[in-house]
């Protein structure tokens, strides 16, 4: 075995044995996600490189420090890409830290979530077990998806040391419209649009302008375009554009005012608490400042949840990063908790305080 | 090892009066089932090798007697099996002998169909094809579609996880519900999923899916609808050769399409259908492929012409594209009618379904034929192609001597070499009983007890759907030990 992974189970044991807790990181884009850290910092980002990726298959076996930039590129060389659109959140992003916060980009509306694509993950649990889930085939269903499970755990139930990926072909045509509209003619026309077999891969709604990708062959782009009408922005500027919707560099999300994230169903009415940026055709909703108490009822009652996607840790102590569970649900993620890293000493708090 | 030993691996001594007693408490007269020859028509699932009679069969007619039947059982420590239309293949609802089956079958409300947010909340006796049905109306449907379509339902779609001849492209069951409300053993409602596209804390949603019963008892889902294309057409390329159809199936993935359905049957399967639904099958062929694309006119006129382009390079003999929705429906119909047309040539069959890497495709088909030979039996086969996952049918007949026996073997050496190659013992159908054994052939005990825990994180003392799925720990090491120098030791029948 590889002597880092060695170390790391030495690293564990040690820690499980004294009541230790380890904060897992492998580039630290997304060290500002989630709960503070507690705990001694356990660097992963050595384990790195790809270890198997067949175009053919349409899957990509990776180790999980492999800088997510790296991989980006191995797969544009033959035309491919991970389709979810996965945020970096900066330069030293890894694969690893991509599976372990589960985010998606601007095509999650039209193509699905980071969680879709995962095909199998390699995990050290907190007994110091490596352990093998999934695998890298597209279709699997010997065992419990565990995999999926590990996707957005924020490295709670342990080391994820390689991850297998299902990936697309980069689509042959893409255009993006800009439309002006308010927020409610927005949401309505995203839905209908949303029931038409339409080509959209992107939307991106602030401030009375909405911003819509179409992607696919280029005679189906072509198609919709006419269809939709709209102002045709340069490719450019585009491509520009959806990289600082999916990076946070727009100027919407400049600032020190905390960044909530609403998930909500994307026929939710315009909510009314603060400036608003929606994304995934009206089911991902970015709010900047607001009172926790307040968004948290309105997503709920919306029927979604709301994060503190960025904020500082006064804040996220005493809210929560993210929308509280419901008794029975929160006790079935402490047993997970418990069976996986039955010493807590994953990534304390990160998720929720009790995990 | 038998199947009466994997499923009652755990037996459970209970008072068979007081259970009904309590149960008859809660449920009207019809809705529950103590003579044997009523229980008769609920002692296996489509995997009819294996029969078991249960103790009781419960028919909840609301969440809240599945809720109370789920509290009763619970309190007097009574296993329970969840069962929709019974169609799945792999034995996940054979009856446990010390237990309830219960049948979901009379939940069977569409709750709601909302065009705009393009869900359907439906209850999980719902069956597959009557969602696609309430939602044409909108122009929608719901994408997963397993051949079983007509008759398999919802809550078992979910619990298998189950996928169909367009997963490629659209997913499987797991990529297209938000929302599961199901019933723990101890009678809790739980939601996992919502309304939106996430939800706060761990993929519980994704973890219930193909959890094949095991986890918590399905009340109600919430499952996403999909704009119907405005048109598809499919493509027919017959192969002399099956080599060159596997190869034919890498090269349009190569070529950078996805296509909305990739499948291939081999001459067998062909020579099964054709006599019996007039698909229009090249009956010279060794391997057909059907390739569909979807979306507008343009794009499929589009991508039609670049598949076309690569099957011909790839050494099509023939290639056939559908001129119209009744021809593209006909010719999936021999496809979809794969398994009666192989079931009128053959008193019985096994259907298998491993997953390999597609680039093992020819080289599965020449060690099926080589096992064929071997085993004395007949091999049809059936493939989700773009994919990988195979459906191989082994012809049998129960009523000789031993058949069931090799028709076991042979599935199982099959099932060996997909794991070898590098996949997995199955895609689609569930671990259920017939592959349970064929777990530690994949996992390591310590994978295998994780499998457990996670169990045991919802279901802390071992009652719903007991011996299916995961082997205990004990079975995984007299598998092993039996493995040693063995070359097939399998789940015998």
């Amino acid at each position: 075995m590889d002597t880092l992974i060695e170390n790391w189970i030495a690293r564990v044991a040690q820690a499980a044995g004294v009541g230790g807790r380890l904060a897992i990181r492998g580039g630290g884009s997304k060290d500002f996600y989630g709960g503070p850290q507690r705990g001694e910092v356990l660097e992963v980002g050595g384990l790195r490189g790809i270890v198997a990726y067949e175009p053919t298959e349409l899957v990509v076996t990776v180790r999980a420090g492999t800088p997510l930039a790296e991989l980006a590129g191995t797969l544009a060389g033959k035309g491919q890409w991970l389709a979810f659109e996965p945020p970096h959140c900066g330069p030293a992003a890894t694969v690893g830290g991509m599976l372990a916060s589960g985010l998606s980009g601007p095509r999650r509306q039209a193509v699905g979530a980071l969680r879709d694509f995962v095909l199998g993950v390699k995990l050290l649990d907190g007994r110091g077990e490596v352990l093998s889930f999934g695998g890298q085939v597209m279709k699997n269903v010997a065992g419990y998806d565990v995999p999926r499970l590990i996707a957005g755990s924020l490295g709670t139930l342990g080391i994820v040391l390689e991850v297998s990926l299902k990936v697309l072909p980069q689509p042959v045509a893409e255009k993006s419209l800009r439309f002006a509209f308010d927020e409610a003619s927005a949401l309505r026309r995203l839905n209908e649009w949303g029931g038409r077999p339409l080509p959209i891969s992107a939307s991106a709604w602030h401030d009375g302008v909405l911003t819509l990708r179409l992607s696919g062959a280029a005679a189906a782009v072509a198609a919709a375009q006419r269809k939709l009408a709209g102002d045709l922005l340069d490719d450019a500027e585009a491509a520009t554009f959806w990289v600082s919707i999916r990076e946070q560099q727009h100027a919407f999300f400049a600032g020190e005012e905390p960044l909530w994230r609403l998930g909500l169903p994307s026929v939710a009415e315009p909510q009314g608490l603060g400036p608003t940026l929606i994304e995934w055709g009206g089911a991902q909703r970015w709010l900047r400042g607001g009172d926790a108490a307040e968004i948290r009822a309105a997503a709920a009652k919306a029927g979604g949840h709301a994060t503190l996607f960025r904020g500082d840790d006064a804040l996220k102590v005493s809210v929560g990063v993210f929308q509280p569970l419901s008794g029975s649900l929160a006790r079935i993620h402490r047993n997970l908790k418990q069976a996986f890293d039955p010493q807590g000493v994953f990534n304390p708090g990160r998720m929720y305080p009790d995990l | 090892m038998s199947m009466e030993n994997t499923i009652a691996d755990r037996r459970f001594t209970l008072d068979r009066a007081e259970l009904i007693r309590r149960l008859r408490a809660l449920l009207p007269a019809h809705a529950l089932l103590a003579e044997e020859e009523d229980m008769r028509p609920y002692d296996c699932d489509g995997l009819t090798a294996y029969r078991q009679l249960p103790l009781l069969v419960a028919l909840p007619e609301s969440e809240a007697q599945v809720q109370g039947i789920l509290k009763v059982c619970h309190e007097l420590q009574a296993p329970v099996v969840a069962r929709g239309a019974a169609t799945g293949l792999s034995g996940g609802a054979t009856p446990h002998p010390d237990g309830v089956l219960m049948s979901l079958a009379k939940l069977k409300r569409i709750v709601s169909v909302d065009p705009v947010s393009r869900s359907a909340v439906v209850q999980p006796g719902v069956r597959n094809l009557a969602v696609s049905e309430a939602a044409a109306p909108y122009g929608l449907y719901y994408a997963p579609d397993p051949s079983s379509q007509i008759a398999c339902t919802i809550g078992g779609n979910v619990a298998e996880n189950a996928g169909g001849v367009h997963c490629l492209k659209y997913g499987l069951t797991v990529h297209n519900v938000l929302r599961i409300r199901a019933v723990t053993i101890a009678g809790e409602i739980v939601e996992f999923g919502n309304a939106a596209l996430d939800a706060p804390g761990y993929d519980l949603l994704a973890l219930l899916n193909g959890s094949e019963g095991l986890l918590a008892v399905i009340t109600e889902v919430t499952v996403r609808l999909t704009p119907k294309p405005e048109l598809a057409q499919v493509v027919i390329a017959s192969f002399a050769d099956v080599r060159r159809a596997g190869d034919a199936v890498a090269s349009i993935i190569a070529a950078g399409i996805i296509p909305a359905g990739l499948e291939m049957m081999d001459r067998k399967a062909i020579h099964a259908v054709e006599p019996y639904v007039n698909a229009g099958y090249d009956m010279e062929a060794e391997a057909i492929l059907l390739c569909e694309s979807d979306g507008t006119p343009e794009e499929v006129a589009e991508e039609i012409g670049r598949m076309t382009a690569v099957l011909e390079e790839s050494g099509a003999a023939g290639i056939r594209v559908s001129q119209n929705e009744a021809e593209r429906l006909k010719f999936w119909a021999g496809r979809k009618a794969a398994f009666p047309a192989v079931g009128r040539l053959t008193p019985d069959y096994l259907c298998m379904d491993g997953t390999i890497p597609r680039k093992r495709l020819a080289e599965m088909l020449d060690a099926i034929a080589v096992l064929s030979t071997k085993y004395a039996l007949r091999c049809a086969n059936v493939f989700h192609a773009g994919d990988g996952n195979l459906h191989p049918l082994i012809m049998y007949d129960a009523n000789q001597a031993g058949e069931l026996e090799r028709a076991a073997a042979f599935g199982a050496e099959i099932l060996e070499l997909s794991v070898r190659f590098g996949g997995t013992i199955t895609g689609e159908h569930g671990v259920g009983i017939e592959k349970i054994m064929l777990m530690a052939e994949q996992f390591t005990i310590a994978e295998i007890d994780a499998f457990h825990r996670v169990k045991a994180a919802f279901d802390e003392r071992g009652l719903l759907n007991p011996g299916k799925g995961v082997p205990t720990l004990a079975r995984c090491r007299e598998y092993t030990q039996a493995r040693v120098g063995s070359v097939a030791t399998l789940p015998r029948l």
